[in-house]
């Protein structure tokens, strides 16, 4: 159920701000795909618009073309609440539902959308979705209590159990493990790698050696300066990137040279 | 040096010792803080005082008359200083005049809201949020007489009934629900609303089922709060419903009593004329029965609080362990 994604020339702009560049670039399915890169270069933005999130943003708007399995999702009659149905994201920060239950937390996808679901499928659907976030034997004691109520690191594989349950074909994570102690980011890219058998992933990430251990293939984006648009500089696999990068700014960057 | 000339006497010539510095304190810095101290404390005793002497004085010259008697009965065939009559009716008036201008101002207040924080940009948002502003301003005379209008427009003049109240009451009422309501839908994390969006979740659900949801104690609270801000008013009512002696639960049709007008017409009939040899006669009835309403209505106002802590108590998010 992993799509590919094409993205073709593709500009973002907020109001008149060009914030992205030119990127062209193809996203394999079954695959992790690294953003890396320095602050303010534009990977979160450009990562927000693979689902049509960034729309959110009043004055966002995008020039090009991002297809999933030749789908333009930028077509007038795509209607951008199913893509991101099919293209799940998981935030910085940990941001379950603050008056849900744990297991309304994972149901959330379904209850919000007023889709009925059968006690039994709910719970087979709570479980299967807490075990595939490595969640479940912490947790299934108690699925009542508050998802405040988890850990960090737990509360965020419980946003990465909600993302899942809504069986999207494409998972975005917007930096996953920043907020995180070394201990849960493990916990997370461990799961990352067992999610990769299903899903297309795409982290954008700050931590070079998570780059390194999760990523098949890693996109390096830069900056000119600032109010300049950010530019994807090269994008190979991850392993070529971290050993023999093309881009001399790439090299820098990732050997740590970097301003 | 600067900082050393201001701690006590100046040492000579050896830098002072680390004991010194330690304890030798700020002398200006203490004797601030001792007066800040006591000016606070100061003024809160004094913001106390008038809480505390109306408290005392409602409930020292009302607890007399209250009895099950008193809240049961209207004053109906009472007249002169007869020990008779009761509030039962002014509670009901006040009890559904209020509830309709609730009907009428929640939807409203918290629908201009929603547009305000999820929607609203631009000169529409701005000219809402400028003339809610206005609103809050309005004297409750001018939105009786504008309630009185609105109505005496279409059924003709003299009209009376309790919804003309109801209307007058809501637009006190609205903004206030405005006001409030933004403000805890502005509170509501905008990462909730992203978590939702990411879930495929349409933007409607997601104020509906996320957005309000987070909110909801705040905004129950503010709207109980606005509830007691204008189920004490008088001007508006006395224009809008009128008076009545007797018992009326029809909110369309003819006049109603309301505890605020109760109180003002039982204070202005004054003391009545007793017959030195009257049996059945209390001078002071009237204001008894005054000071016993206003206490009722106090009462009426801390449930309605009491009220609003329990619903924000009830459905806001739960944190923690």
């Amino acid at each position: 159920m992993a799509q590919r994604i094409d993205v073709t020339d593709l500009n973002i702009y907020y109001g008149a701000f060009h914030a992205v560049a030119d990127v062209t670039m193809a996203i394999e399915p079954r695959s992790v795909t690294a953003f890396i890169g320095p602050s303010g270069c534009g990977k979160s933005t450009y990562l927000r618009t693979l689902n049509r999130m960034h729309e959110v943003i009043p004055g966002a708007r995008v020039e090009g073309k991002v297809t999933m399995d030749a789908v333009d999702l930028y077509a007038p009659e795509i209607d951008p609440v199913a893509v991101r149905r099919q293209v799940g994201m998981v935030f910085q920060r940990p941001n379950p539902f603050p008056t849900m239950s744990i297991s309304e937390n994972v149901l959330a996808g379904v209850r919000l959308n007023n889709r009925r679901i059968s006690r039994s499928d709910a719970h087979d659907l709570v479980e299967s979705s807490l075990r595939g976030a490595n969640l479940w034997n912490e947790v299934k004691d108690r699925l009542d209590r508050p998802g405040s109520s988890l850990s960090g690191g737990q509360q965020q594989r419980l946003c990465i159990a909600r993302a899942i349950a809504v069986k999207p074909q494409v998972l975005l994570m917007d930096e996953p493990c920043s907020a995180l102690d070394p201990i849960s980011t493990l916990a997370i890219e461990d799961l990352i790698a067992e999610l990769k058998d299903s899903y297309t992933i795409v982290i954008v990430t700050h931590n070079m050696q998570q780059a390194a251990r999760v990523s098949d293939r890693t996109a390096f984006f830069n900056i000119a300066g600032t109010g300049k648009p950010g530019r994807l500089i090269e994008m190979d696999d991850t392993r070529t990137m971290f050993s023999t990068p093309t881009d001399r700014a790439t090299e820098d960057y990732i050997s740590g040279r970097f301003g | 040096m600067t900082l050393l000339d201001r701690k006590g006497p100046p040492t000579t010539g050896r830098p002072p010792s680390t004991r010194d510095l330690l304890t030798r304190g700020d002398i200006r810095r203490t004797v601030t803080d001792r007066v800040m101290t006591g000016v606070i404390t100061g003024a809160f005793l004094v913001a106390l005082v008038p809480l505390v002497s109306v408290s005392w004085t409602v409930l020292s010259n009302g607890i007399g008359r209250l009895s099950p008697y008193f809240f049961s009965v209207s004053m109906r065939g009472v007249f002169g200083g007869m020990d008779a009559g009761g509030i039962y009716h002014a509670i009901l008036g006040t009890v559904l005049i209020t509830a309709v201008a609730t009907l009428i101002s929640v939807p409203v207040g918290l629908m201009a809201a929603i547009y305000l924080v999820e929607y609203g940009r631009g000169p529409l948002a701005r000219a809402v949020t400028f003339f809610v502003d206005v609103m809050t301003g309005i004297p409750s005379i001018v939105a009786g007489l504008f309630a009185y209008a609105l109505f005496a427009a279409i059924f003709g003049p003299g009209v009376r009934f309790g919804v003309v109240g109801s209307v007058a009451l809501s637009v006190l009422m609205i903004p206030v629900v405005v006001r409030s309501s933004e403000e805890m839908l502005r509170l509501v994390p905008n990462e909730l609303r992203e978590a939702a969006y990411a879930l495929g979740v349409p933007k409607w659900l997601t104020i509906v089922k996320v957005v309000l949801r987070t909110a909801v104690a705040g905004i129950g609270t503010g709207i109980m709060l606005a509830v007691a801000r204008v189920i004490g008013e008088t001007a508006p009512l006395l224009i809008t419903v009128g008076v009545i002696d007797s018992i009326n639960r029809n909110v369309f049709e003819g006049r109603m009593m309301t505890l605020p007008v109760y109180v003002f017409r039982q204070y202005s009939q004054g003391l009545v004329p007793c017959a030195p040899d009257a049996v059945d006669c209390i001078a002071t009835v009237n204001f008894d029965r005054a000071w016993a309403a206003a206490l009722t209505l106090i009462l009426i106002v801390m449930l309605l609080n009491l009220l609003a802590r329990l619903i924000s108590r009830y459905f806001a998010p739960k944190a923690g362990r």
